[in-house]
C-alpha cells in the first residue's frame, strides 16, 4: 500500500475548508474568488494525481485513524478517480465562467456572494460521495450536495426559482428518505454499512431480503439519475437555475447517482438480478426523454431532456453487467459530463448574447456569432453521436456490449439508443436551425459576451474533443476498472487489509464488549477474497 | 447471542408516521409537504434506531458489566437528525417566501410543460416556422409563384420544391 493514500481525502476537506474561507470572507468578492480558483485548482491536481496512483490498485484513507470494517474508510479506485477528475476539471471550467459573469454582469443576474461558498461545498458533497467507501458515508455525501445544490438552484429567490425548487427540494428529499430506509434495513439484515464488509455479507442473507435491498438502494439512486419514471423533476427544475449552475447540476448531479448505482450493482448486488428492469428503465428513459426534447422551444429545457434522454445510455450500460457494458458506461459518462456541461454553457452565452432562449425568438446567431455557433456546434454533434467525436465512440461502445450480451431485451436496446441518437440530431438541429439559421423575428440585442465565459466554454468544449484523441487510453483505463469492478476482490482486499494502516481501537473495541453487534468484528485475516 | 427482536410498539410507530408522513406530502400545500417530510423522516429514524437491536442498554463501552448496545444506529440516527433539522428549515423558509411572492405555498406544476401539452391538444405548434408557414396555400399555387430563373436577385438561387420560395428567405439570406 503506497504512502500516498493521504491524498484519498483531500477532494473533500480541500473544498470543504475552502468554503469556510470564502464564507468568512464574505464581504470581499476578489479574495472569495482567488480562494476558490485556488481551491479548485489543487483538487484538480489532486484529483488527476490520485487517478494516476489509483491505477496501481485502489487507494484506502480511514478517516480518524479506525480501520476499516468500524472506521470510514474512503476509497479512491480507478472508477472513483475517474469520475473525481472530470467532476473536477468541469466545476473549474465553470466556476471560471461564473467568475467572468460575475464580473460582468448587472446585480440582477449576477451571483451573490453566498454563491461561492455553497459551490464549494457542492463539490466537496460529489467528492465525498464518489470517494466514500461506506454507504452511510455516500448518503451524508449526497445530503451534502443536494443542500448545496439547494441553495444554488434558488439563488436569489425568485417566483419562478421558487416554483421549480419546492418541486426539486421535495423530489430529492424523498429520495434521500428512501436511501435513509434503505441504509437503515441494510444495517439491521447485515450488520455493516462499509461496502466491502457488505460485499462479504450480503450474499450470505435470505435472497428475497436482498432483493428488497437492492430495489430500495436501485429507487433511491434511480430518482437522483433522473430516470424515467422517475425523471420529471429535472426538466422542469434545471432550467430555471442561472446557466453555470444548471451546467454543474446537469454534468455531476445526475452521474453520482449513476456512480452510486454502478458501485452498489458491481460490488454489493453482483448476479444481476434487475438486469431486465434496468435495461427496461434505460429504454424508456432514452425514448421518453428525447421525444420530450423534440416537442420544446426553451433551449435550457431542450437540453435538460436530453439530458434525460442520455441517462438511458448508462443505465444501458449499467443493465448489461458485463465487462464491455462497464467499461462503455464509464467512458460515456464522462463523454456526457463534458459533453452536457458544454451545452449548457453555450446556452448561457446564447442567452447572454441574444437574451433570450426560446427558439422562436432567436435566429441569425450563425452570422452574428460565429464563435457561439462553432460552440454549440461541436458538442451538439458529440452529443448526437456524429462519427469521430467521443460521443459515438461511446455509443458504439455499448452497443458492441449490447450485441456482445444478444439477449432480445439487450437487442431492442441497441435498436433504441441508435433511434435516440438519430432523434437526437434532429433535436438538436432542429435548435441549430432555428436559433443560429432562421432570420430572427425581432433583431436580438446581441449584448456582449464576457471573454472568459467564452474561454471556458471554449476550454470545456476543447476537454470533449480530447476525449475523442485521447479516447484510446482512456478506454483502456476504463477497461481495467471494469475489470477490477467485474473482480471485486481488488476493493475488497484494499479495504480489508488487515497491516500496517491504522488499528484504531477496533481490536479492543471488539475484544472488551463480546456482544457488540458484528460492525464491531475483525476482519478475517488476509482481508478473505470477494464473496463468491 | 444478542437479542435483535424489536420492539412491536416502536415498528408500529414507525409504519404510522411513514403512513401519515405520504400522506401529507401528497399535499399541494409546502407547509403541509414540510410536515410529511418530517414524520417521514422521524419514522425512518426509528427504523434506523430499531435496527440496532433492542433497547435498554447503554451504548458506551465499560459503562456497565452488561453488554453494551450497539452505538453505530445512534450516531447515524443523530446524524440524520441533523441533516433533516436543516433541511426542514430550508424548505420552511422556501415555503415563506412562496407565501411572500405568492399568496400560497402552493407547489405548483411545470408550467412550460402544461403549456406544450396544451399546444399539443390544439394540435398547433410550438414555434412559429417562416419555412412552413404557408398560409394554407396549395402546391398550385406555390408553383405558380415560384420562379426558378428570374433577374431577382433574392430569388437567383434554384429552388428544391415548390414551398422554396419561402423557403429561401428562413436562409437569412432574403429581405422580410
Amino acid at each position: 500500500m503506497s504512502d500516498l493514500s493521504w491524498l484519498v481525502p483531500l477532494p473533500v476537506v480541500l473544498p470543504l475548508s475552502g468554503a469556510g474561507l470564502t464564507l468568512a470572507l464574505f464581504g470581499r468578492p476578489r479574495l472569495q474568488r482567488v480562494v476558490s480558483v485556488v481551491v479548485l485548482s489543487a483538487v484538480l491536481v489532486v484529483a488527476v494525481a490520485l487517478l494516476v496512483l489509483a491505477d496501481d490498485g485502489p487507494l484506502v484513507s480511514e478517516v480518524g485513524g479506525w480501520a476499516a470494517p468500524v472506521g470510514i474508510a474512503l476509497v479512491a479506485d480507478r472508477l472513483s478517480a475517474l469520475m473525481l477528475t472530470v467532476s473536477a476539471a468541469v466545476v473549474l471550467c465553470v466556476l471560471v465562467y461564473s467568475l467572468s459573469q460575475e464580473q460582468d454582469s448587472d446585480q440582477q443576474t449576477a451571483p451573490v456572494s453566498i454563491y461561492h461558498p455553497t459551490y464549494l461545498v457542492l463539490v466537496a458533497g460529489v467528492a465525498n460521495a464518489f470517494l466514500s467507501g461506506d454507504l452511510f458515508n455516500i448518503y451524508v455525501g449526497f445530503e451534502i450536495l443536494l443542500a448545496a445544490s439547494y441553495v444554488l438552484l434558488t439563488l436569489g429567490g425568485s417566483r419562478e426559482r421558487m416554483r421549480a425548487g419546492s418541486i426539486y427540494v421535495v423530489v430529492a428529499l424523498l429520495s434521500s428518505l428512501l436511501f435513509l430506509a434503505a441504509i437503515a434495513m441494510t444495517y439491521a439484515a447485515t450488520g455493516t454499512l462499509n461496502l466491502a464488509q457488505l460485499a462479504q455479507r450480503l450474499p450470505e442473507i435470505d435472497p428475497s431480503v436482498r432483493l428488497v435491498l437492492q430495489v430500495m438502494l436501485l429507487l433511491a439512486f434511480a430518482v437522483k439519475a433522473a430516470i424515467f419514471p422517475l425523471s420529471a423533476w429535472l426538466p422542469d427544475s434545471y432550467p430555471t437555475a442561472p446557466a453555470p449552475v444548471t451546467a454543474v447540476f446537469a454534468g455531476l448531479l445526475t452521474k453520482v447517482g449513476i456512480y452510486a448505482m454502478i458501485r452498489t450493482q458491481t460490488l454489493l448486488f453482483p448476479g444481476g438480478r434487475l438486469d431486465d428492469v434496468l435495461l427496461a428503465a434505460g429504454l424508456a428513459t432514452m425514448l421518453v426523454g428525447i421525444l420530450g426534447a423534440v416537442a420544446q422551444d426553451d433551449i435550457k429545457r431542450l437540453l435538460s431532456f436530453t439530458l434525460v434522454s442520455h441517462v438511458g445510455f448508462l443505465v444501458f450500460g449499467i443493465g448489461l453487467s458485463s465487462r464491455a457494458g462497464w467499461t462503455a458506461t464509464m467512458y460515456y459518462a464522462v463523454h456526457h459530463i463534458t459533453v452536457q456541461t458544454a451545452l449548457f454553457l453555450v446556452a448561457g452565452l446564447v442567452e447572454r448574447f441574444g437574451g433570450t432562449l426560446s427558439l422562436t425568438r432567436l435566429g441569425g446567431l450563425a452570422r452574428s456569432a460565429p464563435v457561439l455557433a462553432v460552440l454549440f456546434f461541436v458538442p451538439a454533434m458529440n452529443l448526437a453521436g456524429i462519427p469521430p467525436m467521443s460521443g459515438f465512440l461511446g455509443k458504439l461502445g455499448l452497443i458492441q456490449a449490447g450485441v456482445a450480451a444478444d439477449r432480445p431485451l439487450a437487442w431492442a436496446l441497441v435498436v433504441g439508443s441508435v433511434l435516440t441518437s438519430l432523434l437526437t440530431l434532429y433535436a438538436l438541429v432542429k435548435a441549430w436551425n432555428k436559433a443560429f439559421w432562421q432570420t430572427p423575428p425581432v433583431p436580438l440585442p446581441a449584448l456582449r459576451v464576457p471573454r472568459g465565459m467564452t474561454a471556458s466554454t471554449a476550454a470545456l468544449v476543447g476537454a470533449s474533443l480530447a476525449l475523442t484523441a485521447f479516447a484510446g487510453p482512456l478506454y483502456a483505463y476504463a477497461d481495467r476498472s471494469a475489470a477490477a469492478l467485474v473482480a471485486r476482490t481488488p476493493y475488497v482486499d484494499a479495504v480489508l487489509s488487515v497491516g500496517e494502516r491504522g488499528q484504531g481501537e477496533s481490536a479492543d473495541a471488539a475484544g472488551a464488549g463480546d456482544e457488540v453487534v458484528p460492525a464491531g468484528d475483525v476482519v478475517p485475516g488476509g482481508g478473505g477474497g470477494g464473496a463468491p | 447471542m444478542i437479542d435483535m427482536s424489536p420492539n412491536v410498539v416502536l415498528v408500529i410507530a414507525v409504519a404510522v408516521l411513514v403512513t401519515a408522513g405520504v400522506y401529507l406530502m401528497l399535499e399541494r400545500s409546502l407547509s403541509r409537504v414540510v410536515i410529511g417530510a418530517i414524520l417521514v423522516g422521524n419514522g425512518i429514524n426509528l427504523l434506523v434506531l430499531v435496527a440496532g437491536g433492542a433497547a435498554g442498554r447503554p451504548p458506551i463501552v465499560g459503562a456497565s458489566s452488561e453488554p453494551m448496545s450497539d452505538p453505530l444506529p445512534q450516531a447515524m440516527v443523530l446524524t440524520a437528525i441533523v441533516i433533516t433539522l436543516g433541511l426542514t428549515a430550508f424548505l420552511l423558509a422556501m415555503a415563506y417566501r412562496s407565501w411572500q411572492l405568492n399568496g400560497n405555498d402552493e407547489v405548483q406544476d411545470d408550467v412550460e410543460d402544461r403549456r406544450i401539452a396544451q399546444l399539443a391538444a390544439r394540435d398547433e405548434r410550438a414555434t412559429a416556422d417562416a419555412d412552413i408557414d404557408d398560409a394554407g396555400s396549395t402546391l398550385d399555387e406555390d408553383a405558380e409563384q415560384a420562379h426558378d430563373e428570374t433577374d431577382d436577385q433574392s430569388r437567383a438561387r434554384p429552388l428544391p420544391g415548390a414551398a422554396g420560395a419561402i423557403d429561401d428567405q428562413s436562409w437569412g439570406g432574403g429581405p422580410r
